[in-house]
């Protein structure tokens, strides 16, 4: 598949310092708006175009050959072509076809039927293609990727990419599955308010307890943080995956559709028709932003209707919305055992904090004007900018994040046992004890769900585990442990085993809305020609590193213990580590592995006499000190590192 | 040489797994090759490099546990080699463990009492035959179940605090005296008592939608 995008003004771009290898960009992959930028040494770069705009509006236009336009082109042809358009992509990610708002019974979206034995992953009609929402979100990060070639003149490999706090795991895979589809390395998914936390804390030197009230075009987050001195640690984020200026468009929509309705009965919609009301309803909520009333045509079928709006009945209709945001700040400052008058600024962040009835009740709330000196469009992706510079070069900036939702399982009667609380800081590991309850049970089913509610089917189902491989015993004798990790990305990795056997049980993941391996790979296949060169780069590239980490490692060792060894020892190790350098300036996986294990092995009678020298100078007490004094050197280094 | 002697050396002394040479046994990076090395076991309070005391300075502990992720989160690794990775994430796995018990009273004085021995379950330490704790937690509830107003609510809220403090107080004196079986009791009343905070929390947002 191609992409095209707009006209670029290469060389006009900062070109970083470092080597092409380090080179990661700060991604915000938006409802309605995507924007990619760069940082190099703290001086952050939103890119934009040969107009001067930043935003790529998510939006994504498929020609008859499956070929993608990105970006304000494919706006242009909503209005033309609305069929072959698709808008807010975002929603739709790792989500079912039921969590989509209709109007007038129709969603604007041609959702193909699901069909029994598939996940619940969407599939969209497309202009005569299928489309899962996986793939035209890659093909936006494709347009950002080449928008930060252009610019950049260099091939970018690694990005950082920021997602709603409140996304849920099924959501997070899909993004980075996205990303892998486009072939970029995400080196941190980041909550997309902590990222700007980042960027005011860096930029503007913001310090204390601070909220971030991001409302998005599909979604709502607002996270508590302490800023201190290059700490940036979130105490508690809430938030709505399905609440944004969207909703705002809609309600407008639907609006003046009733009107329509009033004025000439009923009328049925297409998926066309949802698309032009929804986006006459953004128009209008726009322009209503700056001006007190105004007057929009919508053209459905042949026929033109004309309305009127003024800010006062636009407020009312988005009333409930926004009184829930604010709800929700209520519910996370109390969660975080704080009063609104703790908080010493309120960052905005997301389009849709533009809407005046939006920043009236943030201010009421909070008791005070909050913060938007950096444009709330772009915070986002310039604090995303930031990590991904800090990530690749290094940087004393820690982020401290949480998990938005809880993590639990089902058990009797479909209730939900919480196993990982939500605003436990990140990484997190937690163990729970299983048996069987039947004699000779060698498989049983764990139901994994994220959200707070009692019941199973009131929260997210993420995926289903089959463990097998439970060795025959009576029942309730089986101890099972099953490790659910949620990582620093805020992603979950389930392992299994059986305690007094020892048997490791086999853990199969059916997740509920996502990709299976098998799909991931044709599609990976089916999207990119060279798609098996890419992932065979990507195992190239860790081999690389791994052996440069055993070559480092040896020579570490033979810095301090050379002593130890014969010159011939010496020639054997050193031949070995050539061997090793030859690798990998080579393209070959298999020769670098073999080369770092040979290495290894010739190492290993080294390694012993070490650990003897290690023994014996500790045993005359001289050197303890002198080992005790270099660990702290290293633990000094490993900060700058 | 003695045998003990030799056996204490060896373990204090570890392989780096990296460069696999000799390495004191709980230090967090190897002294020679400078890899980060996965998580010992230890205690909350060793791990992060505190006295074992219910009288925890939370400051103190945010400063230690910030100095320690600096250099252990994954972030410090995103560039690194697979194994580093997984120890980084091992390291501030374990960190974030602590820290999350080590902060909070509850879980701090429940831990305390876990490490000397005794487990203090979700229904109340088995070494507690108080009645007063659980009459105490009878008429608490039926006080919240009473309550209509927001006025009712933080009232019980107040109070509930006061009580909250005077048990933290007193927590503090029982483990200064070793005296387990009183912190047991106390923890066990804690527990209630923020078991009733989050009950009123529940009770405010439900009159408040």
């Amino acid at each position: 598949m191609s992409t095209l995008l707009q006209i670029h003004e290469p060389g006009k771009s900062p070109v970083p310092h470092q080597g092409d290898a380090t080179l990661a960009v700060g991604i915000d992959l938006g409802t309605t708006n995507s924007v990619v930028a760069i940082s190099t040494e703290n001086d952050v770069a939103v890119l934009k175009d040969d107009d001067g705009k930043a935003l790529v509006p998510s939006v994504v236009a498929y020609a008859p050959d499956g070929s993608a336009i990105v970006g304000e082109m494919a706006k242009r042809l909503l209005l033309s072509r609305p069929d072959s358009v698709v808008s807010s992509i975002k929603r739709l990610m790792g989500r079912g076809a039921e969590d989509v708002k209709s109007l007038g019974g129709q969603l604007p979206f041609d959702i193909e039927p699901h069909h029994e034995g598939e996940s619940h992953l969407v599939r969209l009609n497309i202009a005569g293609h299928t489309l899962t929402p996986i793939e035209i979100s890659a093909d936006i990060l494709r347009a950002l990727r080449d928008r930060a070639e252009a610019h950049l003149g260099a091939k970018v490999e690694k990005a950082v990419i920021t997602v709603p706090a409140y996304f849920d795991d099924a959501q997070r895979v899909a993004t980075k599955d996205a990303a892998r589809l486009a072939g970029l390395d995400v080196l941190r998914l980041v909550n997309e308010p902590t990222a700007a936390a980042l960027a005011y804390g860096l930029d503007k030197g913001a310090e204390g307890l601070f909220a971030v009230f991001d409302l998005g075009g599909g979604t709502f987050d607002v996270s508590v943080l302490r800023m201190e001195k290059g700490v940036f640690q979130v105490l508690a984020t809430g938030g709505d995956a399905a609440l944004g200026g969207d909703d705002f468009d809609h309600a407008i929509a639907d609006h003046f559709l009733k009107q329509r309705q009033a004025d000439r009965g009923e009328v049925t919609l297409s998926a066309a028709d949802v698309k032009i009301a929804l986006m006459t309803g953004r128009l209008a909520k726009e322009c209503l932003t700056s001006a007190d009333d105004g007057e929009w045509m919508l053209s459905i079928g042949d026929e033109q209707s004309k309305h009127t709006l003024d800010r006062d009945t636009f407020n009312g209709l988005i009333m409930s919305d926004v009184d829930r945001t604010i709800k929700i700040c209520h519910e996370v400052l109390t969660e975080a055992g704080f009063d609104p008058l703790d908080v010493k600024g309120v960052v905005l962040v997301g389009g849709s904090t533009r809407v005046p009835l939006v920043r009236q009740k943030v201010e009421d709330f909070f008791g005070a004007p909050p913060l938007s000196d950096i444009d709330p469009d772009q915070v986002v992706a310039v604090g995303a900018a930031l990590q991904a510079e800090a990530l690749t070069v290094g940087s004393d900036t820690l982020l401290l994040d949480v998990t938005p939702l809880s993590l639990g399982l089902e058990t009797m009667g479909g209730l939900v046992e919480k196993v990982i609380p939500r605003n436990t800081p990140i990484p997190v590991a937690k163990a729970q004890e299983f048996t069987t309850f039947k004699d000779g049970q060698s498989a049983m089913v764990i139901h994994v769900v994220q959200g707070e509610r009692e019941m199973v089917d009131q929260n997210r189902s993420l995926a289903r585990f089959n463990l097998t491989g439970i060795p025959p015993m009576t029942a309730g004798a089986a101890h099972i442990r099953v490790t659910f990790q949620v990582d620093a990305d805020g992603m979950l990795t389930v392992s299994a085993g059986e305690d007094t056997s020892g048997i490791e049980a086999k853990v199969e993941v059916k997740p509920s809305y996502g990709l299976s391996e098998e799909e991931m790979s044709k599609m990976l296949y089916d999207s990119m020609k060279h798609a098996k060169d890419d992932m065979e780069q990507r195992f190239l590239a860790e081999a690389k590193v791994e052996a440069e980490r055993a070559m480092l490692a040896v020579r570490s060792a033979l810095q301090v213990d050379c002593s130890l060894l014969s010159v011939s020892e010496r020639e054997t190790i050193g031949e070995q580590m050539d061997n090793v350098i030859d690798a990998i300036k080579g393209t070959d996986r298999d020769v670098i592995n073999q080369a770092a294990s040979a290495l290894d092995k010739a190492t290993q009678a080294f390694a012993e006499k070490r650990m003897d020298k290690g023994i014996r100078d500790a045993l005359t007490g001289v050197s303890m000190d002198r080992l005790e004094e270099s660990v702290v050197d290293g633990a000094k280094e490993g900060e700058d590192a | 040489m003695n045998d003990a002697s030799l056996q204490k050396t060896k373990t204090s002394l570890k392989a780096c797994w990296s460069c696999k040479g000799p390495m004191p046994a709980t230090a967090l990076f190897c002294s020679t090759c400078e890899a980060v090395q996965g998580p010992v076991a230890a205690d909350h309070f060793v791990r992060l490099g505190m006295e074992r005391t219910f009288d925890v300075d939370v400051p103190a502990l945010d400063r230690l546990y910030f100095d320690l992720q600096r250099q252990l989160h994954p972030d410090r690794f995103a560039t690194k080699a697979p194994k580093e990775k997984a120890h980084s994430q091992q390291q501030a796995t374990a960190l974030n463990d602590a820290y999350e018990t080590l902060k909070d009273p509850l879980k701090r004085a429940d831990y305390l009492v876990h490490l000397e021995g005794v487990d203090v379950l979700p229904e109340g330490c088995n070494l507690v035959q108080d009645q007063s704790i659980l009459i105490e937690a009878m008429e608490m509830r039926e006080k919240l179940m009473m309550a209509d107003t927001m006025a009712a609510l933080n009232d019980i809220q107040r109070d509930t605090k006061v009580e909250v403090d005077d048990v933290l107080k007193a927590l503090s004196l029982a483990f200064k005296g070793d005296d387990i079986q009183g912190a047991c009791q106390l923890t066990t009343r804690l527990k209630y008592l923020d078991k009733m905070i989050g009950e009123v929390r529940q009770s405010r947002a439900r009159l408040m939608a």
